[in-house]
């Protein structure tokens, strides 16, 4: 082999080996200031009402500052491993929304911008934000990983033609009226309560609640998991009972994971949902806004000792930047953009949940019957879920676990005491 | 067998008459000479390296580590645990141990059925299909309609279809039929298994038919109108003439569908999502589970380290065994 020869295979060689070693760097030019990615969830419809309802005010924003705002809406199943990619690789978004309750957990990352008190000036300020929802946006003792930007809390929704042909004239205030109610609702095919039986997040939600109102709690003070104490069997097996015990919810719902509840309920397939800001989500299964009432989730009927008066935990989005952003000053006055109180009154007004800022309340929209019902849920009875960096895993376990015992109930299995501490056992012997 | 290869290849190593004195002459010694074999093989390697071996070592290395969302931005720094993740994770008195025996045994179950029930209908399609006739064309194509659609379209639609309430096949059991009085659940319980085996066979089993179909091509005709005129049944021309003609393709069309079905993730994480029912909680569920859902790496890494060695010894167990046959037979 010639001279010649030789230096080609080395190059051929030298080219493999860059191959391998430059994929995915080297964007610097790209990634001009002027220009910004958005990873927002999905609130809407679909992923395409999203970008309908967003674009404009994106546009809105770029006209004022110059900056272009891409967007890509990311469904809730995909969002939360597609955030950990980014905070993993350092590559991906500049602004981000999260679920309130992974504050914790994405915050333990080290990915996301604190929210110190100049980060916090930078977006407005700390004393416009709505408290609770402040509190729901990090660890405690440091600063918040996030801005809230959404406000939600869950309500109960109630069909109000089958309360009446029922001849139940006022929605229940405790879970025994709620049982004895939805035995008179579930007639003829239909069900009392819809209930998302497959969705572990959901599940989770309902299990922090149930566990307040008994006294539970899923973490102790050192942050140790505490799921199978008796609070908290009892207060899985309450919610559980709705399917298992008293049969007021469809055994169809234990494979529900798609919000099929909530389609129930708008098809009056079932009388009753539990959820959070459903209003836009009813209105776009064409359920007329007078056809539902809106009331607060119930409470037991006698709370046992160290049960709290908590009926739902501080839900809510959140906007987050993470820390390998180019352009830090532009993601935040993104954030500052997406939280003024224009941007707040027409986004929560849009979607039917409440605004994250104490400035943004006026508008009549916020006063109907289900805004009014979630602002004095989330002032008076709504608690944050436990802001300790495993709170992701707990939903995931415990969310799973529940999954598992709706499955029992479904098919018939007797869902017991001792059924349900097992599950919960497994679970917390799984958190490391 | 070793004998007889070894008496020409010490032949080929006998010097010849004819050239040693040019040899060395048009063949240069030095450096540059023993470099070019290496050179040759450098683009290999590298890519070798970059695609298998350094992602196996750094899972290795991964599984030795507490690897949480507290390190995991920059997984260096997570702290050494040595063999604490195998010990948490494969520790049989544990809750994560019993649960990852359980989903061993789910998926060994679930392997050793999907292929098995793909093989026979991919050999009996193919025999079917071997003999020229009327439309076999169109029924090539359309058995092999499962394995040319997307995985995800594919596997979304039978979760419509298996739907308790609003799924057609209890429309059709239920409704139509009137087989049952009840609507069974196959998503979520003991069915959940049975579902995931059918939409994995209706997925492999195509390829299993296309393997063997292309196997069969290769039977010469002469040995079945041999054992024709010697009086064989189908039956008997099955078992002894395209069995054994066939056992090349067979061994590795095995050994691959099972790794394939032993690692499936695609058919279990569309069908049911992350969180699978538990009597259909495959290992690659369960490895993604912990890994991405319950933010431990170091343990997800371990199983995985686990699972590769115990497919490791499988498929050398395999060909040790299927060799050693093939020398006995030889």
């Amino acid at each position: 082999m010639s001279r010649r020869h030789l230096g080609i295979f080395t190059a051929a060689v030298l080219a493999a080996a860059s191959l391998t070693a430059c994929g995915g760097s080297g964007d610097d030019s790209a990634d001009a200031p002027k220009t910004l990615t958005y990873w927002a969830s999905n609130q809407g419809a679909s992923l395409e009402a999203d970008k309908t309802i967003l674009q404009p005010e994106l546009d809105k924003f770029e006209k004022q500052t110059g900056i272009k705002v891409t967007v890509e809406v990311v469904p809730w199943s995909d969002l939360l491993n597609r955030l950990l990619a980014a905070a993993t690789s350092g590559k991906g978004p500049d602004v981000v929304n999260i679920g309130n309750t992974w504050s914790a957990s994405l915050q333990a990352t080290g990915a996301l911008v604190e929210f110190d008190d100049a980060a916090l000036q930078a977006v407005g300020g700390k004393d416009r934000i709505v408290p609770a929802a402040l509190a729901a946006a990090g660890a405690p003792g440091k600063p918040p990983a996030a801005v809230p930007l959404y406000s939600m809390a869950y309500s109960l929704y109630y069909n109000k033609k089958s309360f009446a042909d029922a001849g139940i004239t006022a929605p229940p205030t405790t879970w025994e009226q709620l049982a004895e109610y939805g035995k008179k609702l579930s007639t003829g095919g239909k069900w009392g309560l819809a209930i998302e039986g497959a969705n572990p997040s959901e599940n989770a939600h309902h299990a922090f609640t149930f566990s307040q109102q008994y006294g539970g709690e899923w973490f102790d003070s050192a942050g140790k998991p505490t799921f199978d104490t008796p609070q908290n069997v009892s207060a899985i097996k309450r919610y559980i009972d709705f399917m298992a015990a008293d049969k007021i919810t469809n055994p169809s719902n234990a494979e529900y994971a798609q919000n099929q509840s909530v389609s129930d309920f708008a098809n009056g397939k079932a009388a009753m949902l539990l959820w959070q800001s459903a209003g836009s989500n009813l209105k776009t299964q064409n359920m007329p806004a007078d056809a539902y009432g809106v009331a607060p989730v119930p409470f037991l009927a006698s709370p046992p000792a160290g049960g709290k008066k908590v009926n739902s935990m501080v839900a809510g989005i959140n906007m987050a930047v993470f820390k390998h952003t180019k352009n830090k000053d532009g993601a935040l006055s993104f954030v500052k953009f997406m939280t003024s109180d224009e941007e707040q009154t027409i986004l929560n007004k849009t979607y039917g949940s409440l605004p994250a800022v104490k400035t943004a309340g006026s508008d009549p929209a916020f006063s109907a019957t289900e805004q009014k019902n979630i602002q004095e849920t989330l002032v008076n009875t709504a608690a944050p879920l436990p802001q300790v960096p495993e709170e992701s895993t707990f939903e995931t376990l415990v969310g799973t676990a529940m999954k598992e015992l709706f499955a029992d109930a479904a098919s018939g299995k007797p869902v017991t005491e001792a059924s349900v501490k097992a599950k919960l056992t497994d679970a917390q012997q799984k958190m490391r | 067998m070793a004998t007889s290869t070894t008496a020409p290849d010490a032949d080929r190593r006998e010097p010849r008459s004819g050239s040693p004195a040019r040899r060395p002459a048009r063949r240069p010694r030095g450096p540059r000479r023993s470099l070019l074999p290496y050179l040759l093989l450098a683009p290999a390697v590298v890519l070798e390296l970059a695609i298998h071996v350094i992602p196996m070592v750094v899972g290795v290395w991964m599984s030795l580590l507490e690897l949480t969302q507290f390190h995991i931005r920059d997984w260096s720094t997570a702290p050494f645990v040595g063999w604490e993740n195998y010990r948490a994770t494969l520790d049989l008195n544990s809750a994560a141990g019993k649960e990852l025996l359980h989903s061993f045994w789910v998926t060994l179950v679930y392997s050793v059925l999907s292929v098995g029930f793909a093989w026979l209908l991919g050999i009996s399609a193919a025999v079917v299909l071997q003999r020229p006739f009327r439309g076999r064309a169109i029924l090539r194509a359309l058995f092999l309609t499962p394995y040319a659609l997307p995985v995800y379209a594919a596997v979304i639609t039978w979760s419509f279809l298996l739907q308790r309430d609003t799924g057609l096949v209890n429309h059709v059991l239920v409704d139509q039929l009137g087989l049952l009085n009840e609507r069974p659940f196959w998503l979520i319980g003991d069915n959940s298994f049975w579902s995931l085996l059918v939409v994995s066979v209706w997925r492999n089993w195509p390829f299993a038919f296309l393997c063997l179909m292309a196997g069969l091509q290769n039977v010469p005709g002469e040995m079945y109108e041999a054992a024709a005129i010697d009086g064989a049944g189908f039956w008997r021309r099955l078992r002894s003439v395209t069995l054994p003609m066939l056992r090349p393709v067979n061994l590795v069309l095995l050994l691959v569908l099972f790794l394939w079905t032993f690692n499936d993730f695609n058919t279990p994480f569309v069908l049911f999502g992350g969180s699978a029912p538990e009597q259909a909680d495959l290992i690659s569920i369960h490895i993604y589970r912990s890994s991405f859902k319950t933010w431990d790496f170091g343990s997800g890494s371990a199983m995985s380290v686990a699972l590769l060695l115990f497919l490791l010894i499988v498929s050398a167990a395999y060909l040790l065994i299927t060799n050693r046959r093939r020398d006995d037979h030889a």
